[in-house]
């Protein structure tokens, strides 16, 4: 728990430690090389040279601040609260995974490593860390499932053009925690050279920390947003969780503001009752997977079983460890949505506002629709928008029966 | 029947360098694979705990992981698969390795009290760093299991001391920063890593990761206190099934010879 029982801002422990989450649970060959870059970190954060570099990248490269939008057609078809968006999704390669690829590449670069690793699933990430890396000239080998490969073709395609390596994973199940899995093979058998770019608010510390200092600017802009157009902080924030990196860049810099309530969203796929969902929180357990001490899907053994969402980007058995410290705190409520509803709220976003959403977001946007509801007009909700829908249209076609 | 830390260190006490074999459990007949390692010759058995997500190992004992799992082991099977063991073999120390969250899914003071119960003398916990050594560590030394650490090339002298506070029954040094199964690191290599760590430590240092052959254990055991072999037995599984125990009692004979012919080099 925190030493200072006034704040949610002060995690993690000086050992990597959210509570009881969190942690550095890696082999010891790469253990030197997560407390070098916890080294690094804390060298960067105290080099106002660094943060000058990543604000001059996230204004002129990706297209920050990202606006603030009042949705005021879906407000209305909703009959409640007041809903606005974060616009990330119009971040340059369309979601806010570039804001924590910037940062990683600007330490890789800062510890004089010269090739970059990264796992993905959908492809957002991987697509992200293969842009930074063909900006800064760093060869780039992607880790990406190979159904994932499969299903994804466009991002594949968008991968290589950036000029990434992409190595199909055949190992295990071949999904995103066995792309995971590889890259973590690849950089324990490459430590002199190689950074990990891990794309989620997750794994060994201090990683779950700097992707959310990075994807804080979210949460930042958007207080200050806020502040500026109704003068006022919002009564409830809602974000998608896969991993949880979004969600946290948004909620962070609001945790200590006791009258914004928080929401959390998992995908709850073909629901919680039975095996075929993505809620590690709502439908895990604590456990040790690829670093760090967080919820997991796993049976009474602990052997880690497989998601499920209809969005890939919430395909994951695990959360960041700072997501399961916020859940046994109750400072974040967590709730979950069906890949049904998901698809309906992906469709009202198109047809109220002109906005296609990714799946991802698509689970944000249902739950506000439950909650707009219930709050009174006068009430302000606050989504993240994390990602554009353009990679996820096939998705929604099959699903919706249409032939492209 | 000796007592737990007594066969560990029997086994490194010997005139020779130990020969360690591994194989994972419940992939095929493990009860009959593990016989043939102690009739070829082995000093310590690794008896590898089956995980969906094996992030240090290589294809090889990725494959036996997914088939052992495929085939339904659960922990139950693995620690049955270890009592069964113990009753068969009362002197050869049993060592069980594997990934943290199949060990702490039940508390770890479960799993300790389990794995004694089942007559292991050593516990290898891949991913709990000594920096995460309160999720196991506490609770094996509690019932005089011997937690086992690794050190690598990467460990370097100022963290040496950390890796080796708490550990007991004999170090794992790592030959390469990499993956099990792969390439065999340079023997000038492990020789300096090896001396540099038997500086620092009484504890007997096992060289492992890349060993596959008589002639590459033989070169190791002139300058280690065990060699530990896994991959290429386990491939043998792989390739053989039911025939398998001909041909682990076979390898296991040659590389015992090749191991067991060093002396030791330093006692």
């Amino acid at each position: 728990m925190a030493s200072n029982p006034n704040t949610y801002r002060n995690q993690p422990d000086e050992r990597g430690h959210f509570g009881d989450y969190g942690g550095r649970y890696v082999a010891e060959t790469l253990m030197p090389l997560v407390l070098d870059l916890e080294r690094e970190y804390r060298a960067a954060q105290a080099d106002p040279a660094f943060q000058a570099e990543f604000d001059d990248l996230l204004e002129h490269y990706v297209g920050r601040p990202s606006p603030l939008y009042f949705a005021e057609r879906l407000t209305e078809a909703l009959g409640g609260a007041q809903v606005w968006f974060k616009r990330d999704e119009l971040n340059h390669t369309g979601a806010h995974k570039i804001n924590n690829c910037i940062g990683q590449i600007l330490l890789a670069i800062r510890m004089g490593k010269t090739r970059i690793i990264a796992e993905t699933g959908a492809g957002q990430h991987g697509v992200a860390t293969a842009t930074v890396c063909a900006r800064f000239g760093l060869p780039c080998v992607i880790y990406m499932g190979a159904e994932d490969v499969r299903r994804q073709s466009p991002n594949v395609f968008r991968m290589k053009l950036l000029g990434a390596e992409v190595v199909p994973v055949t190992s295990g199940r071949g999904t995103l925690k066995d792309a995971m899995n590889e890259g973590l093979r690849d950089w324990v058998a490459n430590v002199h050279d190689t950074f990990y770019i891990i794309g989620t608010a997750a794994g060994p510390h201090p990683y779950p920390e700097l992707v959310r200092d990075f994807q804080s600017v979210i949460g930042k802009e958007a207080r200050a947003q806020l502040q500026d157009r109704i003068g006022r902080l919002p009564d409830l924030l809602v974000a998608a969780i896969g991993g949880g990196s979004n969600a946290l860049g948004l909620f962070h810099p609001f945790l200590d503001d006791p009258d914004v309530k928080m929401l959390g969203v998992e995908a709850a796929g073909h629901g919680l009752d039975g095996d075929e969902h993505a809620a590690s929180l709502l439908g895990g357990f604590p456990g040790v997977l690829h670093g760090n001490k967080t919820y997991l899907l796993q049976d009474d053994d602990g052997q880690i079983t497989e998601g499920h969402s209809i969005s890939a980007g919430l395909d994951y058995p695990g959360i960041g460890p700072e997501h399961a410290w916020l859940k046994d705190t109750g400072r974040v409520e967590y709730t979950a949505i069906t890949d049904e509803e998901a698809l309906d709220a992906f469709q009202l976003l198109c047809r109220t506002e002109g906005i296609i959403p990714a799946l991802e977001p698509s689970h944000a946007i249902a739950a506000v629709a439950k909650r707009a509801k219930e709050m009174p007009k006068d009430s302000v909700i606050l989504a993240n928008l994390c990602g554009r829908g353009d990679k996820d249209i096939f998705t929604v076609a099959e699903r919706l029966g249409v032939q492209m | 029947m000796k007592t737990m830390s007594d066969r560990l260190s029997n086994a490194f006490s010997k005139p020779h360098p130990a020969l360690v074999c591994f194989i994972t459990a419940g992939d095929g007949d493990t009860s009959a694979y593990l016989d043939a390692l102690v009739e070829g010759g082995a000093d310590v058995i690794e008896l590898g705990m089956p995980f969906t997500d094996p992030m240090a190992d290589g294809p090889a004992i990725q494959n036996a992981n997914l088939r052992s799992l495929g085939a339904g082991t659960t922990t139950a099977d693995v620690l049955r698969i270890a009592r069964k063991f113990r009753e068969r073999h009362p002197d050869v120390p049993l060592v069980l390795m594997g990934y943290a969250n199949p060990m702490i899914r039940r508390g770890p003071d479960w799993f300790a009290k389990a794995a004694k119960e089942a007559g292991a003398d050593g516990v290898i916990c891949v991913d709990i760093p000594p920096e995460e050594d309160d999720a196991l560590g506490p609770h094996l030394r509690e019932v005089g299991i011997s937690p086992i650490r690794l050190a690598t090339p990467t460990t370097d002298a100022k963290r040496l001391p950390q890796v080796l506070e708490g550990s007991s029954g004999f170090l794992y040094y790592v030959a390469v920063a990499g993956i099990t199964g792969m390439q065999q690191a340079a023997i000038e290599s492990i020789e300096a890593n090896v001396s540099r760590i038997k500086q620092s430590t009484d504890i007997p240092v096992a060289v492992g990761f890349g060993v596959r052959t008589p002639e590459q254990a033989a070169e190791i055991a002139q300058v280690a206190d065990g060699v530990v072999v896994g991959s290429a037995l386990v491939e043998l599984v792989g390739e053989h099934g039911e025939n398998a125990p001909e041909k682990l009692r076979e390898l296991t004979a040659s590389l015992a010879k090749a191991v067991h012919s060093a002396a030791r080099a330093s006692a």
